[in-house]
C-alpha cells in the first residue's frame, strides 16, 4: 500500500500493510506467528515476490549478451534497478553501484581488491568492538595475506563508539576504517558521518557496513561521504542472494578486479585480458538478475511506505517494547545507545538465551539466540550471548505484549 | 533394561502430555517435565568439564565424558542451556551403563517420538546432534579396545 508520511497512521493502516505480507499471517505450533527476527531477514511483500515470479514467467534471459527481445528487455530492467539504487543512496553515478551475493561478498570485494593494491606490511586497518564476523574476517584474512594488523575501536558500556579512542587510532599507517552503521547485536547507531569526516581528515576512506541501516533509514552517501556503503537486499524486504556495494568511482577504479570470469572482461587472449569498465569489471558471471528485480520491487515499496513513516513507526515499537521489556524483574538490556535502531539485545536473570528462545518458538514467537556473529562484542559484556528481538514496521504493539508474556511464562518455566 | 526397553520406557513416560496437536498446553506440561530432568541430573564434576570433553554448538554447550565400569560404558553430561541438558539427561539415561557395541549399534527413535525432534536438527546447532554421534563413537572406540 501507499502512505503519505504526512498522515499519522492508524493500526487499521498497518493491518493493510500488514496484508502486504502473506508470510505474516501463518500459524507456527498451532498459534499466529509473531515475526521479531527482522535484523536477520525481513519478511517479503507481495509486491517483489510477484516481481520475481513475473519475471520468471515473462521475462527471463541473460542479460548483456543478446541481440534478442528478451535478453535486451532483461538488461534493461537489471540496469534500471541499478538506477533505482543510485537514486536510492544518492551516488554519483549508477557506475558506483556493484551487484553482489550480499553484504558479506561486498566486505569481501572491498578486502581483497582494496587491499591487493593499496595495504602493505606493517599497514592498518580500523574496525569497532561491535563489528558482525563478516566485518571482521574478510579483514583478518587481508591482513594475513599483506602483514598487516587489525586496531580495535573500543565501546562504552552503553555500547557506544568511544569516539576520542577511535581519533587516538587514526595514523599514517592507517589505510581503511570499516564500520557498522547500524550495530546488529546492540542496535547501536554509529556516528557514521563524523567517522567519515575524521578519517578523511587524514586521507583515509571508510567502509560502512550498512547491512541493518538501509531498511530502517535514510542513507545518502553523498552527504555521509562514505567511500564504501554495502548492503543485503533480503534484509530490506527484497530476496535473498543479491546485496549491493556502493564504491566511490576513483576507488573502484583503482582496485583490481575481485573474481575472474564472463561479463568483467573486455577482450581476452591467453597472453592477455582487458578488464571491462565499472560496474561490469566487479561483475563475473551471470549475475543474479531474478534477484535484482526482486530488490528492485522491494526499494519501490520501501519508497512508496515512506522513511519518514517507517522511522517514526519503528521508534515507536522500540521505545514501546523497551519500556514493557524492562517491567520484566530479572531482565537486563544489552545496548542502551541514545540513538539506536528498532532490535533489542536482552537476558533473562539467570537463563541460557537458547533455552528463552526454544519456550518463545512454541508460542509461535520468533526471536534470534546466541552470538549473533558478534563474539568479540559477547566477550566485551562477558557474556555467552542473547536473546534479540528485532522490528520491522508491520510489527504491532499486540505482539511486543505477546512477547513479554512469553517471556514471562519462560521465567516461570525456566527459573529456579 | 535394554536400549530399546528404556526408550519404550520414556516414551510411555511422556505420552501422557500428548493430548492431541494444538492442544492447550501439552507442550508446557512436557517442556516441564523435561526441564525437571535437567535439575534432576546429577550435577557434573567442574572437573569433567574440560576442553577436551566439550561438544560444541553454537547455541548450547554440551560437555560428555566417558569412562567404562565392569564391562559396560558409562557417560557423565551437562549442557549450560536448560532444555538442552533435559535432553541430554535422556541421552544419558538411555545410553549410559550398556555394553560399548550396543551403544555403538543403537537406534535412537525415542526422540522423534516424544515429539522433541526439532532439537535434533543440526540448524539447531545446540550441540546434541554432536553429542549423539561422540556417544556413539565412544561405544566404536571402548568396543575395538575389549576386542584387541
Amino acid at each position: 500500500m501507499q502512505v503519505s508520511p504526512s498522515i499519522k497512521l492508524t493500526e487499521n493502516d498497518i493491518m493493510k500493510i500488514r496484508n502486504d505480507f502473506p508470510l505474516l499471517s501463518q500459524k507456527v505450533h498451532g498459534k499466529p506467528l509473531i515475526y521479531l527476527d527482522n535484523a536477520s531477514s525481513s519478511q517479503k511483500p507481495k509486491q517483489v515476490i510477484d516481481a520475481i515470479s513475473n519475471y520468471y514467467l515473462n521475462e527471463h534471459s541473460n542479460v548483456h549478451r543478446g541481440v534478442h527481445y528478451l535478453s535486451s528487455a532483461a538488461t534493461e530492467k537489471y540496469e534500471a534497478v541499478r538506477e533505482k539504487i543510485r537514486k536510492f543512496l544518492n551516488a554519483a553515478s549508477s557506475c558506483e553501484i556493484i551487484f553482489t551475493k550480499g553484504t558479506t561478498d561486498s566486505i569481501n570485494l572491498v578486502a581483497s581488491s582494496f587491499g591487493k593494491k593499496f595495504i602493505q606490511k606493517n599497514d592498518e586497518i580500523i574496525i569497532s568492538e561491535m563489528e558482525h564476523h563478516s566485518n571482521i574476517v574478510p579483514w583478518q584474512m587481508i591482513c594475513d595475506e599483506r602483514g598487516a594488523k587489525i586496531r580495535v575501536i573500543p565501546i562504552n558500556d552503553n555500547g557506544e563508539i568511544l569516539m576520542d579512542e577511535f581519533n587516538n587510532l587514526l595514523n599514517e599507517k592507517t589505510k581503511i576504517v570499516a564500520v557498522s552503521h547500524i550495530s546488529n547485536t546492540l542496535g547501536t547507531i554509529n556516528p557514521v558521518k563524523e567517522i567519515i569526516y575524521l578519517s578523511h581528515k587524514r586521507n583515509i576512506p571508510v567502509l560502512i557496513d550498512g547491512a541493518q541501516a538501509i531498511p530502517h533509514l535514510k542513507v545518502d552517501v553523498k552527504e555521509l561521504d562514505a567511500d564504501f556503503y554495502c548492503f543485503s537486499s533480503h534484509k530490506a524486504y527484497g530476496p535473498t542472494g543479491v546485496g549491493v556495494l556502493f564504491g566511490k568511482e576513483k576507488w573502484l577504479n583503482e582496485m583490481p578486479p575481485y573474481q575472474g570470469g564472463g561479463d568483467m572482461i573486455k577482450s581476452v587472449t591467453f597472453e592477455k585480458t582487458i578488464y571491462n569498465e565499472l560496474p561490469q569489471k566487479f561483475e563475473a558471471g551471470t549475475p543474479p538478475i531474478a534477484g535484482v528485480v526482486g530488490l528492485g520491487a522491494a526499494i519501490d515499496y520501501i519508497n512508496n511506505i515512506g522513511f519518514d513513516f517507517i522511522l517514526e513507526r519503528e521508534n515507536e515499537l522500540l521505545e514501546y517494547a523497551t519500556k514493557k521489556l524492562l517491567n520484566i524483574k530479572g531482565l537486563k538490556i544489552y545496548g542502551n545507545s541514545k540513538n539506536k535502531g528498532a532490535a533489542i539485545s536482552f537476558l533473562l536473570d539467570g537463563i541460557h538465551p537458547y533455552d528463552v528462545g526454544v519456550i518463545l518458538d512454541q508460542l509461535g514467537i520468533a526471536v534470534r539466540t546466541g552470538h549473533h556473529c558478534t563474539q568479540p562484542l559477547m566477550e566485551r559484556f562477558r557474556i555467552a550471548g542473547t536473546v534479540r528481538a528485532s522490528f520491522a514496521f508491520y510489527n504491532t504493539r499486540e505482539e511486543i505484549d505477546q512477547l513479554v508474556s512469553g517471556l514471562e511464562k519462560a521465567k516461570k518455566l525456566l527459573g529456579n | 533394561m535394554s536400549i530399546e526397553e528404556i526408550q519404550n520406557e520414556i516414551i510411555e513416560e511422556f505420552s501422557m502430555f500428548d493430548c492431541g496437536e494444538d492442544s492447550g498446553d501439552s507442550w508446557t506440561a512436557k517442556y516441564e517435565h523435561l526441564i525437571e530432568m535437567a535439575k534432576e541430573l546429577p550435577a557434573m564434576d567442574e572437573k569433567f568439564k574440560t576442553e577436551e570433553n566439550i561438544v560444541r554448538g553454537c547455541q548450547s554447550r554440551v560437555w560428555l565424558h566417558a569412562y567404562q565400569e565392569k564391562g559396560n560404558l558409562k557417560f557423565l553430561a551437562d549442557s549450560d542451556a536448560l532444555v538442552t541438558k533435559g535432553l541430554v539427561a535422556l541421552m544419558v539415561r538411555v545410553l549410559s551403563d550398556h555394553k560399548p557395541s550396543d551403544i555403538s549399534k543403537a537406534e535412537l527413535f525415542f526422540i522423534e517420538k516424544i515429539g522433541l525432534r526439532e532439537h535434533l536438527s543440526p540448524t539447531r546447532s545446540n550441540g546434541l546432534l554432536a553429542m549423539i554421534k561422540q556417544m556413539k563413537l565412544y561405544g566404536l572406540a571402548f568396543h575395538q579396545k575389549q576386542m584387541d
